[in-house]
């Protein structure tokens, strides 16, 4: 009887994930998603340690050759290998990708908590404005700011955290509201907290809360935007290994080298996807915790 | 020993004496998880049953006793994952045991209707009842879509829904409560079943629809019907059923027909059920054992209270809300109220959904104004009114959304403790452990989390909050209404004593005329924003003078009892 | 006939009298509240149209050097001599209000200015390649709700392990880039299997793998948002009264909880529209399609401002007019939200 509402929630959590159901409620897919992520935290921090050879040594003999044992991801049009170049291309994009959510979060931040606290009018303000960088879809604003300002990964950055600025700052906004409108800061307030302690208290650790996860899933769609920016040609220049870079350079030889396009583009999908399914595990998680 | 023999169900219930229902030893277990960690849930245990044609059996029991599971089980529909075990269970003169999920279509509708409990969710949100009952129909090959059509009109015109033909067209929630509940019946009796079973099906109305929908069963039962009622309010048992089966812990601690089981209880727990009922007679003693034996005296700090203040403590004059709609129409909610609440006294605000009765007890008007000891309240700024703001504190119906859901019990009550007259942590401590004793939480209970807590827990939660920052007043709006009786008992007994012995006030609101006749000294009837009577609980309950006063008393199922029975009906 | 005596009380009918000019204030409101929405979209298509606007002209560098460059193919200072044709022809040297004006007053016309480096009007441009991108977009729109109803209902809340692959089908969906699932379908379909052709025409043939590069995201997307409605709408007491009533589980979830589940999707679709038509460039480019993603390309690369600035007025305007239609497909299939 003490536990009524407590139990029938748990196996509901337990049933939605994908994994838990398959391995009797252990979460393979955090763990897997741990140990992509800091695969690539090393290569980011490290390449050394994962791979001997040099990104940018050339040997024309060994040109456009398959996936091999020798070369894991096979090589490009130069003869280089292919897997240290993703390897190396790690730190660039990992960068961009961090870089954008940051740039989104902060802005979101500041237009979501104005429009949450600010009363009607500030709301009504960004809301509306909001309504309208909705109208810009990501890939075109960054082709826009390419337009205007040459590609450049500081271009990719901006263009990519003005895009999905909007998408977080509506959620931020939602949740502050949520927050507020909530009993317990009802209660707060009957027990006579100063306006700014029930803030301090409540609204914010409680709005800020889901964000955690949010930045994580957020991490791996800026990259896959950079890199899709990249993959019209409009990212990086070539020589760099940055990963959208690397599948620009790859698209003329998309008929005779598939792996050139296919194994960079593994490596996006690996880290977004770990991303996101590390991100939905703490969602939950957060959630779980609450009622 | 029983020999089971298919009897196709054709004409319409004809003898009295036909049996519908018959159950025997039925186990309905649940297993959870999967792999190492699965575990099997008993969630009905060993329950017999029988039901014959014009006859109503209720299932009586609070949250998790499984009279649901039971009734579910009887039309197939247990849910997922469920084992079902019975030695006998004969559903409509049909083994349900070996009923595919095909013949069980067959029965669902036809020979079984079904009414769940709030219309406004159990019908289709986003279609017309008029399609719903057709669908009803359909399923079972009933006529063509135009006979099928007028068939929806007729029921609805014999469900008591006035201008039938519009009303198909509407959705439930265009529809009053008491017209979609009515819509609801019509689509659970389109073919006129044998057996109607019906769960909870007054309880989110309010008193005097609930009254009309109970009749429209009773007609049925007198039609030759046979009716499970599944309920956890003894007076609509009451009112309606001839059997009755009481439940507890997924087993039927008691059974037997409506007059002995409640007139005259065998088991502890039939007792205590009908003892945690408020009404009329139970003013003034306590609702469960422990309080009878933890009575506590009136003490010299609540009769030191008394005397200190001659004048009302709070004290409304003339208040008035209105809100802006969401069609920019902007409605007033409230209308002049105006009311006295003396120290250590409990004023009940009694009324139906919508009448205005929580705005009321909010204390923040647009217009009138509020005096707390006979200084402006209301009319202040919310900064002036913060340092008086911890002597009216407030418990809510849903506790749980109260509390942040970071912090553990323990953190709540230091929040409400005013740090400057306890500064330091030893201070804190002492002071939370002394609330915590006072509500009757354990010291383990502090470490937990609301969401770890039990409905009751809770709610003592809530209480002791309320009581840290020693308020003269605490507005108690709906704070019993979501718990079971035996749970509400023991709340209410709680609130007794602790207005004995701290000579708190209370602002109590309610739906529930049992309660409010129970707990008020005096009380005030709001209906439509306005405030139709005010009085002492016994002149408001025994000589109401207000018309809408005497309806509302009038719907009120009570335990309509007389063989050996302790209790006396006011009638 | 009257079986049941009982008879709703006085209580009861005044809601009854309410209804009717309930009804007429739901009418009035109704209208009211078009006319806002006709008005806000209005308003974000000038908004984004002057967000336009001020990228061109407030730009770093003088607008008639960096158009005569572009018409040359160079860079260097031009003398005032050269520019003043081309300030005189754009009227560059107005006061910046009368620029804007001027601009409003093109654009209410259908006017979208000139392309830099094609010298044809922006609106011809686009006009030209517009319509295999729009057929793209909607073919990848209904590709994508197409897989993802199925998918739902067949799986949802049935059988655990079909349900749990199938939703980590759907995070895996959401998360793959248009751009690498175009290259891994051009590869095996049309490359490896010889199926489809490899360069892409704007037949039957070369529409199903640009549409399946936008679709299968988008279907993800979609399938995450309506399989979380569609399991809470099983769970709905609606679902279990039509159960009780002798339906069948296909019938409950066709007739009953698909209407509620698809309305985050319906929202989510106006929404996407724009981003799909502008993702079909990624498709066009990798398919080499014809349409406006080349055009798009090729002036972003020449940094032919006008253009792109049409066509992200164009792809505001689709926006604004998917969300219209998604506020009347919500209403049709949700009628609570006209009267409240």
């Amino acid at each position: 009887m003490s536990t009524t509402t407590f139990t029938p929630g748990k196996p509901e959590v337990t049933a939605r994930t994908f994994t838990a159901s398959l391995l009797g409620g252990v979460p393979v897919a955090a763990v897997i998603s741990t140990v992509v992520l800091a695969f690539f935290v090393i290569a980011a921090l490290a390449p050394r340690l994962l791979t001997g050879a040099d990104p940018l040594a050339i040997d024309l003999g060994a040109a456009l050759q398959a996936p091999s044992s020798d070369h894991w991801f096979g090589t490009d049009q130069s003869g280089r290998d292919l897997y240290t170049r993703v390897v190396y291309g790690t730190r660039e994009s990992l960068l961009i990708g961090l870089g954008a959510t940051g740039l989104a979060i902060g802005i979101a931040a500041v237009l979501g908590v104005t429009a949450g606290l600010g009363g009607r009018f500030a709301d009504g303000l960004i809301n509306r404005g909001l309504e309208v960088l909705f109208a810009f879809p990501v890939l075109l604003l960054a082709m826009l700011f390419v337009t205007i300002y040459g590609p450049s990964v500081t271009t990719q950055i901006v263009a990519v955290g003005l895009g999905t600025a909007p998408g977080y700052a509506r959620m931020i906004r939602g949740q502050v509201l949520a927050v507020r409108n909530s009993g317990y800061v009802e209660a707060a307030h009957g027990l006579g907290h100063s306006r700014w302690q029930v803030l301090r208290q409540h609204v914010f650790p409680n709005a800020m809360r889901p964000l955690i996860a949010v930045v994580t899933l957020g991490v791996g769609q800026s990259i896959v935007w950079a890199s899709g920016l990249a993959f019209l040609g409009l990212g990086v220049a070539p020589p760099s290994p940055e990963w959208g870079a690397l599948l620009d350079a790859g698209r003329m030889f998309i008929t005779k080298a598939w792996w050139l396009e296919v194994m960079p583009g593994l490596a996006i999908v690996a880290l977004a996807l770990a991303a996101t399914s590390l991100g939905r595990h703490l969602q939950t998680k957060l959630e779980g915790s609450q009622p | 020993m029983t020999v089971l023999v298919e009897k196709p169900v054709s004409a319409p219930a004809a003898s009295a004496n036909r049996t519908l229902l018959a159950v025997h030893a039925l186990n309905v277990s649940f297993a959870v998880g999967t792999g190492r960690h699965q575990k099997i849930n008993h969630v009905v245990k060993n329950v017999s049953l029988e039901l014959s044609a014009g006859r109503c059996l209720a299932i009586v029991g609070e949250s998790g006793s499984g009279k649901s599971v039971t009734a579910r089980t009887l039309v197939g529909l247990p849910g997922r994952n469920a084992i079902i075990e019975a030695t006998r269970l004969e559903v409509a003169n049909r083994n349900a045991l070996t009923l595919s999920e095909r013949l069980w279509r067959q029965v669902r509708g036809k020979d079984i209707g079904f009414i769940l409990q709030d219309a406004l969710v159990s019908l289709d949100p986003l279609r017309p009842v008029g399609k719903e009952i057709e669908e009803a129909l359909r399923l079972h090959g009933w006529g063509n879509a135009a006979s099928r059509r007028r068939k929806a009109i007729e029921l609805l015109d014999s469900v008591g829904v006035p201008q039938p033909e519009m009303r198909s067209r509407q959705r439930p929630d265009e529809l009053s409560g008491g017209l979609r509940q009515r819509a609801l019946i019509a689509s659970a009796i389109a073919l006129d079943p044998a057996l109607v079973i019906a769960d909870e099906p007054t309880t989110a109305l309010d008193v005097t629809v609930q009254a009309q929908v109970l009749d429209l069963l009773a007609a049925m039962k007198a039609r030759g019907t046979g009716i499970i009622l599944i309920s956890h309010d003894l007076s609509v048992v009451s009112r309606l059923a001839d059997d009755v089966a009481v439940m507890r812990g997924g087993a039927i601690v008691e059974q037997g027909p409506v007059r002995e089981v409640l007139g005259n209880p065998q088991h502890e727990y039939t007792r205590a059920l009908l003892d945690a009922v408020p009404s009329a007679h139970t003013k003034g003693t306590p609702l469960t054992k422990e309080g009878r034996s933890g009575i506590i005296a009136t003490s010299d700090r609540a009769r030191r209270v008394r005397a200190a203040n001659a004048g009302p403590v709070l004290e409304a004059r003339g208040l008035g809300k209105s809100y802006d709609g969401p069609d920019g129409v902007r409605r007033k909610v409230v209308h002049d109220v105006s009311f006295n609440l003396a120290a250590g006294e409990t004023l009940g605000i009694v009324g139906e959904s919508g009448s205005g009765k929580s705005t009321t007890a909010k204390l923040a008007p647009d217009t009138g104004e509020v005096l707390l000891d006979g200084q402006p309240w209301s009319s202040l700024s919310t900064s002036q009114r913060r340092p008086r703001r911890r002597r009216v504190t407030v418990v809510y119906q849903d506790p749980l959304s109260s509390f942040d859901p970071r912090w553990n019990a323990e953190r709540i009550l230091v929040d409400a403790l005013d740090h400057r007259d306890f500064s330091t942590a030893q201070t804190r401590s002492n002071r939370v452990a002394e609330l915590a004793g006072q509500v009757g939480l354990q010291v383990e209970h502090l470490e937990k989390h609301p969401l770890q807590l039990s409905g009751g827990q809770r709610q003592r939660l809530a209480i002791a909050r309320a009581l840290a920052p020693e308020p003269e007043v605490i507005v108690l709006d709906e704070a019993v209404s979501a718990l079971d009786v035996s749970v509400q008992a023991q709340v209410l007994d709680l609130l007794t004593n602790l207005q004995a012995q701290l000579g708190l006030s209370y602002l109590f609101i309610s739906h529930d005329l049992g309660v409010i006749h129970h707990m008020s000294d005096r009380v005030l009837v709001m209906k439509d924003g306005k405030a139709v009577e005010q009085g002492t609980a016994d002149q408001i309950f025994n000589e109401p003078a207000h018309p809408y006063t005497q309806e509302l008393l009038a719907s009120l199922p009570r335990l309509e009892i007389t063989e050996n029975t302790t209790r006396s009906i006011n009638a | 006939m009257s079986i049941l005596e009982t008879r709703e009380t006085t209580l009861e009918t005044d809601p009854d009298q309410a209804s009717r000019p309930r009804r007429d204030r739901h009418i009035f409101t109704g209208l009211r509240s078009l006319g806002t929405r006709l008005l806000s979209a209005v308003g974000v298509i000038w908004a984004a149209a002057t967000f336009t606007f001020l990228i061109q002209s407030l730009l770093p560098g003088d607008r008639a050097t960096l158009l005569l460059n572009q018409l040359n193919g160079q860079i260097q200072e031009r003398t005032a001599a050269e520019l003043a044709p081309i300030n005189e022809k754009y009227g560059f040297t107005d006061p910046l209000i009368v620029q804007y004006f001027r601009f409003l007053g093109d654009l209410a016309t259908g006017n979208l200015g000139t392309s830099y480096q094609l010298h044809k009007p922006v609106i011809e441009v686009i006009g030209d390649q517009i319509a295999p991108t729009i057929v793209l977009t909607f073919t990848s729109l209904l590709i994508a709700w197409a897989i993802c109803i199925v998918v739902i209902v067949g799986t949802a809340k049935r059988n655990r392990f079909f349900s749990s692959v199938a939703s980590g089908l759907e995070a895996l969906a959401a998360g793959l880039p248009q751009y690498w699932l175009g290259v891994i379908l051009l590869v095996v379909f049309a490359l490896n299997l010889g199926l489809f052709p490899v360069v892409g025409g704007t037949g039957i043939g070369g529409l199903l793998l640009p549409a399946l590069t936008l679709g299968i995201p988008l279907a993800g997307f979609l399938g995450q948002v309506i399989r979380t409605e569609f399991e809470s709408g099983m769970d709905q007491p609606f679902a279990l009264t039509a159960r009780m009533r002798g339906m069948g589980d296909t019938g409950v979830r066709l007739r009953h909880v698909l209407r509620h589940s698809v309305l985050p999707g319906i929202t989510l679709s106006g929404w996407a529209l724009g981003s799909l038509f502008s993702a079909a460039v990624i498709a066009e480019s990798i398919f080499t399609r014809p349409g406006l993603g080349k055009v798009l390309v090729t002036a972003v690369n020449s940094r032919d401002l006008p253009v792109v600035c049409g066509i992200v007025i164009l792809v505001a305007v689709i926006y604004v007019v998917a969300n219209l239609l998604v506020d009347v497909a919500y209403t049709l299939i949700d009628p609570r939200l006209k009267t409240s």
